[in-house]
């Protein structure tokens, strides 16, 4: 008896201890979509419990932000930027992996290690020279100035994370397709890819992931409110001088991460192995 | 309809060619080459180029709108007689240190509960790893609103509990609360990354170890010591450097909490030189702040390939 019980208390005092990570973790997102539901008039008593609803919830914060602000633009905007820039990061990572994890040719040592350099860069190092860049592109104050600058560090993470998960294709697989005669990009498109589709799923997940969430480039290269993404309008547009508009901001921050959330919940062991893929290999 | 000779196709020269080129890209040394080409040029034309820009910049002084002229190291020298940059200076270095040293210690902490045999094993994961995944921009709001002066829940909370004394701290308002703050919303950010890393490597230690240990005798403090952290140390080593690069480097956070203020105790290099290069349009001053972050990266560069990725292969 007493040996069987052991292991049930050690569970449950493993599951208490975990408690305050969660509530740590999960209490700004319970706080951030009470307050969107809150009716104004219970959001600024300070006598009444920050923690729950007591007088009913509302949409009204969330029609204010559809309805009167520029919110679906930027939405709009940020899925397009996003989009292009996840496809062509993939397509240029994946390509530019390949050569990396199979193929022997000149510089392809120095190639890799400039990935792996390029890939710790911090987008805040470069954001004042890309804009100057981004000027003489004719692209200034353009959502496509991002469509462009965001595979610069999409590019990187793709083609290492893609690296690691060519090299686990066995080697064998593509030789005997070329063998019977195909050649060597038909043994990718169609031996080594279809093999490899969870990587690449892996990798256009963190590549969306990161472009929806990037933030310095999106406020340093756009400003126009038909050209800003979610992140940058929600916390630029909805500031105003007035006091009273943290129902609608906090319904912008929800709406704005709906897109990750829906891809989160699907996809979470990618991106599980994403990311530990992505540190060690 | 009858089939007329021209309908069939003859392989002429163009066919030819195609096979020639087909076969061309056969050849490693040649295929290589063409499908590395796409990213060399994106990294040229948009990091490396943009890099040496900001290294002329950086010497010159550059305005917005304005011709600039070549004046050596002098941002870089004048930079230490302003206040808001030794400040920002301090700030780097103490928000770095504190945010790395709390998400390595939670980090480790996390993942050894992770690696428990646990109820709802996903839903767990999933909620840990919330924090990293959602716009950092968007829950930074969230916890803007959290430290408000006037309606803090943070406050309301502690003040319930009878932790503080009403009406508790104006977190962003005051020096040290403000650094707490931001310091705070880095580490529930980081640590994700931290445990779920962690947690793989604690994942890769073969349990024969424990057994063999448990059998010695070694108690669970013993065999934390002597073979968990040892096995740990090349993941805990890669997490660090990553961690300590893009903590370093982190605007997104202090920006939408507390634009570096107040006066300048919160302000990191990122945000400073944004500050500095785009909205004063000092752009060759702007440049040199954040080149001040190119030391760290050459740093974690050097050591990433010395020692981690000598130990991957």
């Amino acid at each position: 008896m007493a040996v069987a019980k052991r292991p049930r208390l050690r569970k449950l005092t493993m599951h208490l201890l975990l408690v305050p990570f969660l509530v740590f973790a999960l209490f700004p997102f319970y706080h951030m979509a009470l307050t969107s539901l809150k009716q104004d008039r219970e959001l600024y008593d300070r006598h009444a419990v920050p923690l729950i609803i007591r007088q009913g919830p509302t949409l009204e914060h969330y029609g204010k932000l559809l309805w009167d602000t520029e919110f679906l633009t930027w939405t709009k905007n940020s899925l397009i930027v996003t989009v292009l820039a996840t496809s062509v990061s993939v397509v240029i990572g994946t390509v530019a992996a390949y050569a990396l994890a199979r193929l022997r040719f000149f510089g392809v040592d120095t190639f890799g290690t400039g990935i792996f350099v390029t890939y710790l860069v911090p987008t805040s190092l470069l954001f004042l020279p890309l804009a100057q860049v981004v000027n003489w592109l004719g692209l200034g104050d353009s959502k496509w100035a991002l469509v462009v600058t965001y595979p610069t560090f999409l590019v990187p993470f793709c083609t290492w994370l893609l690296m690691g998960y060519f090299r686990t294709v066995p080697k064998e697989v593509e030789e005997c397709a070329m063998v019977d005669g195909a050649t060597r990009i038909q043994a990718l498109l169609r031996i080594v890819l279809p093999i490899a589709i969870p990587g690449l799923v892996c990798a256009a997940l963190f590549a969306f992931t990161l472009s929806w969430s990037e933030f310095i480039y999106a406020l340093t290269f756009t400003s126009s409110s038909d050209q800003i993404t979610a992140s940058v309008g929600v916390t630029s547009e909805l500031i105003r001088g007035d006091i009273y508009f943290w129902g609608s901001l906090m319904a912008g921050a929800v709406l704005g991460s709906v897109p990750i959330v829906i891809l989160y919940v699907f996809f979470l062991d990618y991106y599980v192995s994403g990311l530990t893929a992505g540190a060690i290999k | 309809m009858a089939v007329r000779a021209d309908d069939i196709p003859v392989p002429r020269g163009r066919p030819r060619l195609a096979g020639r080129v087909r076969e061309w890209l056969d050849q490693e040394s040649i295929l290589g080459p063409v499908f590395v080409t796409p990213a060399l040029l994106l990294l040229v034309l948009l990091v490396a180029y943009p890099f040496l820009m900001a290294l002329y910049f950086a010497m010159s002084n550059a305005f917005i709108g304005r011709p600039s002229e070549f004046i050596g190291i002098r941002n870089f020298v004048r930079l230490w007689d302003s206040d808001a940059f030794r400040q920002t200076f301090q700030n780097a270095f103490v928000f770095t240190g504190i945010a790395v040293a709390f998400k390595l210690v939670f980090g480790i902490c996390l993942a050894l509960l992770l690696n428990e045999q646990l109820w709802f094993k996903r839903f767990i994961r999933g909620a840990v790893l919330l924090p990293w995944v959602i716009p950092t921009a968007l829950s930074t709001l969230g916890w803007w609103w959290m430290f408000n002066s006037l309606y803090s829940v943070v406050n309301w909370t502690g003040i319930a509990v009878g932790f503080m004394d009403p009406p508790g701290p104006n977190w962003l308002g005051q020096k040290y609360y403000a650094m707490t703050a931001v310091v705070t919303v880095n580490v529930w950010r980081g640590l994700p990354f931290f445990a779920i890393t962690i947690l793989a490597g604690l994942v890769a230690i073969p349990r024969e170890l424990y057994e063999a240990a448990e059998a010695d005798g070694a108690g669970p403090v013993a065999r934390f010591w002597l073979i968990t952290l040892p096995l740990l140390k090349p993941v805990l080593a890669i997490v660090v450097l990553f961690s300590t690069i893009f903590t370093f480097s982190d605007f997104n956070i202090v920006y939408v909490l507390t634009r570096g203020g107040p006066i300048n105790s919160t302000h990191l290099f990122a945000t400073l030189s944004r500050v500095v290069g785009i909205d004063t349009g000092r752009i060759g001053e702007g440049a040199a702040i954040s080149l001040y972050l190119f030391p760290l990266l050459v740093f974690v560069v050097w050591a990433q390939l010395r020692f981690v990725r000598k130990q991957a292969y």
